[in-house]
């Protein structure tokens, strides 16, 4: 199936050094009260890179780590461990400078889940525009005008002058939405994070936001970090979708691949939970989600998703699964495919194909 | 349940009313699942609340009927309608933390339930209750829990056992997955089918997810503005939607598989409910609009074939050509 996919829109090969290169990343919170105080585990090893111009789907449940991820990419929250490097350049010191945060984030901005309560509510739309042209000095000041009616052009909020002295409460979700994609795009980033930008949104408005994104990718040449639990619209946007559970990356690989032949087990559970009315589910299949994922204040030792893997073995239990490369820049966390990347054998034990 | 040129609005007596359901009908026979899909303000949950006999001033019904095995739910007095909700029509909501009481422990809101509806000994009906746990696969531990000690997903499971506990007729659903998880939800909807096989009471399954609805609803009904502009068995739904609006809600649904192409989704807005445009109203928007025709002169209502309906000019002028 996955052979008669075409290759997704601006895939080439590239040389440069990635976009985002994130190694080891991991986050923990310490909650309750002192002396009784547990660890939650909310990010657990990450390694991932983003490339020049790609879109990477981040896919998983609720307290999945997918907002964590982002958050301490752009360090709203600072990582417990781990480094974060962006277009090559040195990996971000553990406690950045103000300066070193600044520029940062003029090359990493995100456009956050909540239109409602992401923007000012006692301002203009155009002042939140301006703010981060402000910021990083993008433009001079008697330009900043000009500036914010070009990028709401940009994000088809047309005619710009309709729009720039509106406050947020006389603006639908998906035009909300707009302004939050346009005070991204104003630093010039060279990535963007979207957490869950969707989610939010009526069916209609969200092809039209996700179309925004990927235009934009192609336009700016940026680099987008999609995140969302939503399989098919990651599947539409992303060149490469990373499946997270219980604060671990799974699986990783061209989004083909991944939805088209997943190979971690909970990656295979997710795809038959999906709604898809093409495939063959119907309403006779049984579907069993084998219990729910685990409390991340005390994860299990081994495989997070060990406890509900139908495909379990012992050594699961004690000791967290080594990648596996499997194709391509398609690589699992699962023992079920050995090490030499023998992924025939691996299908044979996995659960049913999808 | 049948339902008959119900129109609804909002408005108090003697103000201007905005209608938000216009002339529906439809049919639920029983232990059947139809399906009612739509963008948000199509009138989805109104028509339900219109149904169901829970639509609060300023909403009220202007005409229509709602009949249920034969009583029209609309000239019952509050005092007859609250005894049919529960133990013959059931609702569960979207947002199930806000439907139980947090204070109240969960077994006691089952009680308080079921002793409206008659059943006072206290035995009998936590012997219920506890049953419809099991049916709905919740730990009869959580009977004596607080709702904030469950889960989403438990709590939406709490909910439905709580609207199942009486062995209603007829469920009706307003989103109840649409805030969960993928995985949740599919366990949840297959637990819900798995009852409705055993218990066999029929389902109105409301959402805004047609790619969902395609694969649990035998029948589905799309939804604009009010009205409903087409109405066919789910599979020829999805094989062979008519009305451009159905097209257009289904392209905004990007496949799981396949080829990736762009999608177009829905181009503009949906209409101001207050001032809906002449003739269709879905022809701001409409594609394939017929110039001099559709914004001008109301849709017909063209039965494509058996169960297919589709409201549009474009299938009476075919049918017109053809005869």
């Amino acid at each position: 199936m996955a052979s008669a996919l075409e290759p997704a829109v601006g895939t080439e090969e590239i040389a440069e050094s990635p976009v985002l290169e994130v190694r080891g990343l991991t986050k923990t919170y310490s909650v309750g009260r002192l002396g009784r105080h547990k660890t939650v585990r909310a990010l657990s090893d990450i390694d991932l890179t983003v490339e020049k111009g790609e879109v990477l789907g981040l896919v998983g449940e609720s307290g999945s780590g997918k907002t964590t991820f982002i958050r301490t990419v752009i360090q709203l929250d600072r990582p417990t461990a781990g480094e974060i490097r962006v277009q090559g350049g040195e990996a971000l010191p553990k406690r950045p400078s103000a300066r070193r945060l600044r520029e940062h984030r003029r090359q990493v901005q995100m456009i956050f889940q909540d239109p409602y309560s992401s923007l000012d509510a006692l301002h203009t739309v155009s002042y939140s525009v301006t703010r981060p042209l402000r910021a990083f000095g993008i433009v001079p000041r008697s330009a900043q005008r000009k500036a914010v009616e070009e990028l709401f052009n940009q994000v088809g909020l047309v005619p710009a002058g309709d729009f720039l002295d509106r406050h947020p409460y006389e603006l639908s979700g998906g035009q909300r939405q707009r302004v939050g994609v346009a005070r991204a795009l104003a630093a010039r980033p060279a990535l963007l994070l979207a957490d869950e930008p969707t989610s939010m949104l009526d069916v209609s408005i969200r092809l039209s936001i996700m179309n925004l994104l990927l235009e934009l990718r192609r336009s700016n040449s940026l680099s987008l970090v999609f995140v969302t639990h939503d399989l098919a619209g990651a599947y539409y946007m992303s060149d490469r979708i990373a499946i997270m559970y219980a604060g671990h990356l799974l699986e990783i690989g061209p989004s083909s691949e991944v939805m088209g032949d997943p190979r971690h087990p909970y990656t295979q559970l997710l795809r038959r939970a999906a709604p898809d009315p093409e495939g063959d589910f119907g309403r006779d299949t049984q579907f069993d989600a084998q219990g729910d994922p685990p409390d991340l204040t005390s994860l299990p030792p081994g495989c997070p998703f060990a406890p509900r893997c139908p495909s379990v073995r012992g050594e699961c239990r004690t000791t967290l699964p080594e990648w596996r490369e499997i194709g391509a820049g398609h690589r699992v966390r699962c023992v079920l495919y050995g090490p030499a990347g023998d992924g025939r054998l691996g299908t044979a034990l996995a659960q049913t194909p999808v | 349940m049948e339902i008959e040129e119900l129109t609804v609005g909002y408005g108090w007596v003697g103000r201007p009313v905005v209608t938000a359901v216009r002339g529906v009908n439809l049919a639920i026979d029983a232990g059947e699942v139809v399906g009612i899909a739509g963008e948000s303000g199509c009138g989805k949950t109104t028509l339900a609340l219109a149904a169901t006999g829970l639509l609060d001033p300023p909403g009220r019904i202007l005409s229509g009927s709602a009949r249920y095995q034969g009583t029209d739910l609309v000239s019952l007095s509050p005092q007859e309608r609250r005894a049919l909700r529960l133990s013959e029509i059931s609702m569960v909501f979207q947002a199930s933390m806000n439907v139980l009481n947090p204070v109240m422990r969960i077994r006691d809101q089952f009680l308080d339930g079921m002793a409206a509806h008659g059943v006072r000994s206290s035995e009998e009906a936590r012997a219920r209750a506890e049953e419809t746990f099991d049916l709905v696969k919740i730990p009869r531990r959580f009977f004596d829990a607080h709702p904030h000690q469950l889960s989403g997903g438990m709590r939406q499971r709490a909910v439905i056992a709580l609207a199942l506990v009486l062995r209603p007729k007829l469920l009706f659903l307003d989103e109840p997955t649409t805030a969960l998880d993928v995985v949740v939800q599919r366990s949840i909807l297959q637990s819900l089918n798995d009852l409705r096989r055993e218990l066999g009471f029929g389902v109105v399954f409301i959402t805004h997810d047609l790619s969902l609805l395609v694969e649990i609803a035998d029948r589905i009904a799309i939804m604009y503005a009010g009205a409903i502009v087409e109405e066919a068995a789910a599979r020829e739904l999805y094989k062979k939607p008519c009305h451009p609006y159905t097209r257009a809600l289904m392209s905004s649904f990007p496949p799981l598989g396949g080829t990736r192409r762009q999608l177009e989704g829905i181009s503009g807005q949906p209409p101001d409910m207050r001032r809906l445009p002449a003739g269709c109203s879905f022809s701001p928007r409409c594609p394939e609009v017929i110039a001099g025709t559709c914004e001008i002169i109301d849709p017909p209502s063209i039965r494509v074939d058996g169960g297919h309906v589709v409201v549009c000019h474009l299938y009476s002028e075919k049918e017109a050509r053809v005869g």
